[in-house]
């Protein structure tokens, strides 16, 4: 299905379901660290994260709502946890604060990557909320890659905590590059060059930085299933506690 | 009451008057945060651009708009919330940032340039306007501040992010 100016609709829909429950798991997840963070800073960190996250999920619900008419809340806050389409990195419990470092670095450079994508898209609403959303960014990647080049190697704790977040975060990473229905489609009408395209940009960007901070990328093969809604079960934990508050007052004005 | 394209300069004085609920020194109008005021036949049309995307001011900022016209007749207000061009520091005009700084945030630097420049540029107290200061915290109390701290004066203070 496409639309006169031949921007194929469904697959567009496809993507940006996608990118919204991203920013949506992981905003849940980061805002998991409020008043439990190891250091104030990261307390105050991560929670801004959270809510970074939050709002970009929000803009891509917008957008999304524009092709299909479907309510931001309601997709958030009405969905069976079966049906989000989020990655299952985004999905994983937040793990001790290693896990969540690494998980949140290897997701900012794959932000940098999408958006540095969609900011050249010819579909001209994508293109505007990216390049809106890279520059909130920028303050991500220098948080997560400051952690990332300290935590490296500044201990031998902290560099086995760090190597053992990387073993469990980088197959789960690749799966954020699963390819979505009709990307084809998005490949051929230029809103961006495919996953596998953005993966490889992705793996120029991280691994230099990892080996600096001398850590070692693991050879375990991605963990893919989430774009096709094959969830692991913590996502059914995540949304259930994501829809707690909803659920007592559907609807409710506020 | 229908709107007239004689009403917009007591449109924009009424708009005005509202103040970031985040930066009571600055108002809406000068944060740049109200971006245009359409008149159309029926309606005022106000468009909005978020200085971040998930500030959790902005549904307040919208109600006040919408409170604030009313209150001087005007019922059917439409609100638009626009990211093109985005909202940037660079849209503070010189006195909106001496403002900030006699309220004790350091402005966000001047000037165009890649957003990683910006953030290499020293950063004065807006105490005692020292540049001995270094960043405490990348992230603050709001998602547009970040805390820093001056070894002169020994103050912690908040700096307006370069966005």
């Amino acid at each position: 299905m496409s639309t006169s100016d031949g921007i194929p609709t469904q697959a567009l829909e496809t993507l940006l379901l996608a990118l919204a429950d991203d920013e949506l798991m992981l905003g849940h997840r980061n805002a998991e660290w409020t008043g439990y963070a190891p250091l104030i800073e990261e307390d105050i960190a991560f929670s801004n994260i959270a809510q970074d996250e939050l709002g970009h999920s929000l803009a891509w619900f917008t957008l999304y709502q524009q092709l299909s008419n479907k309510k931001p809340d309601s997709l958030a806050f009405e969905r069976e946890w079966s049906d989000y389409t989020c990655c299952r990195f985004v999905t994983y419990p937040k793990g001790d604060f290693a896990y969540t470092v690494v998980r949140q670095y290897l997701f900012d450079e794959a932000e940098q990557v999408r958006l540095r994508a969609f900011s050249l898209s010819p579909y001209e609403p994508i293109r505007d909320v990216s390049a809106k959303i890279l520059r909130e960014e920028a303050y991500h990647l220098m948080h997560s890659q400051g952690l990332i080049e300290r935590l490296g190697d500044a201990t031998e704790e902290s560099h086995r905590r760090m190597q053992a977040a990387l073993n469990d975060a980088f197959p789960q990473a690749l799966g954020m590059f699963e390819a979505l229905e009709g990307e084809d489609e998005l490949i051929s009408s230029g809103i961006f060059g495919g996953n596998a395209k953005l993966r490889d940009e992705w793996l120029g960007r991280v691994q230099p930085v990892l080996e600096n901070a001398t850590l070692l990328i693991p050879g375990a093969p991605a963990d893919f299933g989430g774009r096709k809604r094959n969830h692991v079960e913590y996502l059914q934990q995540l949304v259930d506690d994501l829809q707690s508050v909803y659920k007592i007052a559907p609807g409710a004005k506020w | 009451m229908s709107p007239s394209v004689l009403d917009i300069d007591l449109i924009w004085k009424a708009l005005g008057t509202i103040t970031d609920p985040e930066i009571p020194v600055l108002s809406l109008v000068e944060m740049k945060i109200i971006r245009d005021v359409q008149v159309t036949r029926d309606a005022i049309r106000v468009v909005i651009s978020p200085t971040f995307i998930g500030c959790p001011a902005l549904e307040q900022m919208k109600s006040e708009i919408r409170a604030r016209l009313a209150g001087i007749g005007f019922k059917q207000v439409e609100i638009e919330t626009t990211f093109a061009p985005p909202w940037t520091t660079e849209l503070l005009a010189d006195d909106a940032k001496e403002k900030l700084r006699s309220f004790g945030i350091a402005p966000p630097p001047g000037g165009e340039g890649e957003l990683i420049a910006l953030l290499l540029l020293p950063v004065a107290c807006p105490f005692c306007n020292s540049q001995q200061t270094r960043l405490d915290s990348e992230f603050g109390a709001t998602l547009c501040k970040q805390i820093y701290f001056c070894d002169n004066c020994r103050q912690p203070f908040e700096r307006f992010k370069p966005i």
